[in-house]
């Protein structure tokens, strides 16, 4: 049995990353390193107005007087940031008019990744933000959406034609001084996702943003911000794969949410960045801040992420519920295997009186890999009748990996209940055999299991994407139980 | 329909079986009893492909086929089916969807296509009234929370769903009190037909009452010692089994 279950072990570790190609584009890049001339080219590659060159240099002065955090459940390397590449842009046309103008290398590549972007194949009702590198390549649908007021285009794009609502929002849930990656994504991100929902407009179909890391040696810092003005809706959806490379590679992304009254948000990841190989080589740091802030009354935030990827994933999507009667979610299914890392999980800050949220978390561990809950729920003193709810399961493949979990709780408020449960579970050997006996593969016994135990979270993607998930979650554990 | 001929089978050293031999032809209903600890869950999990139990000696044949060529789950899709003395349970996973896999992968075994979700619901509740069993059972996860005896009774109804040619039952009285024994069994007898066959392992004679064997074996110290007709079980049940270890001295 014991040999078995390493023969079986085995074979996930040299399961594939089906994503790992490499795009022969030819790239402009800057000189690697990171000082206060490369934040100002990278504002002036961006032909970026003055404002927003401020806005990077204010960040990179405090990002100087900052150091790398180091309170996380994690194992990381020294990262040397004079090493990486602050910008990669796949050399194009400046501006493009129509799809015929990008380039046919980079068009394959997003079909190769199932994301085509000619608009008569897209799946129905998504519209797509392409972002290779440094560079938002094309945002797909926007004029279907400009007729209803919506406006989805890349960060680059709204910092020019529409600076006011920029400047009102950027920074405005993640200050730039917040930490130590956020400070370092102020200064040098390149580009990203703006979305802007009017008032009362329920968005028509899901807005997409798809992040592709192509060229060696660089990091990417994708900047993304969703304004949900009152009585409007919106779901969006993330994904990213990169090549698999030798080297690790940094992204340190910052998205915000703002959600005025009445306003709903649905904030899906897909994370898939490459994990590095079986023995730990490569892979994606994935630093990440992920906030959104319910500022008005009855509004919505609810984050799902399934995180596969990533040779490490320090990632912590909040809600500040400031809102009376606001509502916050987080639901979680992290997978590590082999040597990857994870700690990740949420903070739930109740400011408004009757804010209400639900933390569901599940990890999965494989390989030699930890992977870690952490979370916070902070009640303050006027948040009367406050409620959470957290749920955190992890599930154990084999007997040579790591779960924990962290939670934090405060609460200043007598009136509040917050509840906390967990647990902790493993695939047995005898559950295998118990399907295996009615005819169903250890395969597809685990697939089964891995779905059924992640099934809640799941349940929260949108359809299409729940497929993935599903699928790539089966990948990523390719017979890890024997 | 299945041949074994002297199989031994250890686990991590120590020998359980110790020459088997047994043969079990179509339409037939086997007994075996034992004492704990003589061998029966052991030969049970050796049939059904248990990787704790090595296998050191002898030939066991299943439709004609070597049956340690095939994995577990073949064997099952060749249509030997277990009913386990301790089913596990399985959270997370629906009785409908670890049901309507384990068909599929039969009846892709078999070369038909896979039911249709209505196709597949209709035979579920047609096979839960053949078994009785609660409607409420199958719409939760796979045994989870489930009492003894609903376990017991989600076996026989997996095994109307799947229809074996050989289903062996462990222990299947184990834990059952006399109204649970009574539907499991008449659920067991609806499901005989003349070409297919059962092997019922058993403590008591008791489950006998109700299942009635063509053939008693009497398993004692890895070994079968004894073969007879019903009347062997209550011969059994009379002089217990002392009257066998004592023959064995």
């Amino acid at each position: 049995m014991a040999n078995d279950q390493d023969k079986i072990l085995d074979e996930v570790t040299s399961s594939e990353y089906k994503y790992g190609f490499v795009t022969n584009i030819e790239t402009e890049t800057i000189p690697k390193g990171l000082s206060e001339d490369v934040v100002r080219l990278i504002s002036q590659k961006k032909n970026e107005p003055e404002w927003m060159l401020e806005f990077r240099l204010k960040a990179f002065e405090h990002w100087q007087k900052m150091e790398m955090p180091q309170w996380a459940h994690l194992n990381i390397p020294d990262i040397d940031l004079q090493e990486v590449i602050y910008y990669a842009a796949p050399k194009q046309k400046p501006t493009l008019n129509s799809l015929d103008e990008v380039d046919p290398e980079l068009l394959d590549t997003f079909n190769r990744l199932g994301i085509p972007l000619e608009e008569q194949k897209m799946l129905t009702g998504v519209a797509v933000d392409a972002v290779m590198d440094s560079i938002s390549v094309k945002t797909t649908f926007r004029e279907t959406l400009a007729e209803q007021g919506i406006i989805f285009c890349s960060m680059s794009e709204a910092i020019r034609e529409h600076p006011d609502l920029v400047k009102k929002y950027l920074a405005s849930v993640v200050p730039v001084t917040d930490n130590y990656f956020a400070a370092l994504n102020s200064a040098v991100f390149s580009d990203g996702s703006f979305c802007y929902i009017p008032k009362g407009v329920k968005c028509p179909m899901e807005l997409s943003t798809y992040f592709r890391i192509n060229a060696a040696n660089t990091g990417q810092f994708e900047r993304t911000l969703i304004v949900a003005d009152d009585d409007s809706y919106v779901s969006y959806l993330e994904g990213c794969t990169a090549p698999q490379r030798d080297e690790n590679q940094l992204h340190a992304a910052v998205v915000e949410i703002v959600a005025m009254n009445n306003a709903e948000v649905k904030y899906s990841t897909v994370q898939n960045w490459y994990p590095g190989d079986k023995n730990g080589k490569g892979g994606i740091y994935n630093f990440v801040t992920k906030r959104g802030i319910c500022k008005g009354v009855n509004s919505k935030i609810s984050w799902t992420q399934v995180e596969t990827g990533s040779a490490i994933t320090w990632k912590y999507p909040s809600c500040i519920l400031m809102g009376d009667n606001s509502y916050g979610e987080f639901y979680s299914v992290a997978v590590t295997n082999n040597h990857q890392q994870a700690d990740t999980g949420s903070k739930m800050i109740h400011i408004g009186k009757n804010s209400r949220s639900r933390i569901v978390s599940k990890g999965i561990s494989a390989g030699v890999s930890n992977n870690s809950y952490r979370g916070l729920v902070k009640v303050v003193k006027n948040a009367e009748n406050s409620r959470n709810f957290s749920q955190c399961d992890s599930l154990l493949l084999g007997d040579q990996c790591g779960a924990h979990t962290f939670p934090y709780i405060e609460v200043d408020n007598p009136s509040a209940i917050v509840e906390h449960e967990a647990t902790t579970s493993k695939i047995g050997e005898d559950q295998i055999f118990y399907c295996n006996q009615r005819g169903i593969s250890t395969e597809d016994a685990v697939a089964l299991i891995i779905n059924g135990y992640a099934k809640e979270v799941l349940n929260k993607l949108p359809m299409e994407f729940a497929v993935e998930a599903q699928k790539l979650l089966q990948i990523s554990l390719e017979g890890s139980v024997g | 329909m299945l041949s074994i001929k002297n199989l031994h089978a250890s686990i991590n050293g120590k020998e359980i079986l110790k020459g088997i031999n047994l043969e079990i032809r179509p339409g037939e209903i086997h007994a075996i009893m034992g004492p704990n600890g003589s061998g029966k869950s052991t030969l049970s999990a050796v049939l059904a492909g248990r990787e704790l139990f090595e296998v050191t000696q002898g030939e066991v044949t299943f439709n004609g086929k070597d049956i340690f060529d095939l994995s577990p789950e073949e064997r099952s899709r060749e249509g030997l089916f277990l009913s386990f003395q301790y089913p596990v349970e399985i959270p997370g996973v629906s009785m409908v969807n670890f049901m309507k896999t384990a068909l599929n992968e039969h009846r892709k075994h078999q070369g038909l296509e896979s039911l249709s979700a209505s196709d597949f619901l209709k035979l579920m509740r047609e096979r839960k009234e053949l078994v009785e069993i609660d409607s409420a059972l199958t719409n939760r996860a796979v045994n989870e929370g489930f009492s003894g005896g609903e376990k017991k009774k989600n076996e026989i109804f997996q095994m109307a769903m799947l229809e074996p040619k050989l289903a062996i039952l462990d222990e299947t009285d184990s834990g059952l009190d006399i109204d649970a024994l009574r539907i499991v069994a008449n659920g067991v007898n609806k499901l005989k037909r003349p070409d297919n066959s059962t092997i019922v392992i058993t403590h008591y004679q008791r489950l006998l009452e109700y299942i009635v064997p063509d053939f008693v074996h009497i398993l004692f110290d890895g070994r079968i010692v004894k073969t007879g007709g019903k009347e062997l079980a209550l011969q059994l049940e009379d002089k217990g089994y002392d009257w066998i270890k004592n023959g064995e001295e």
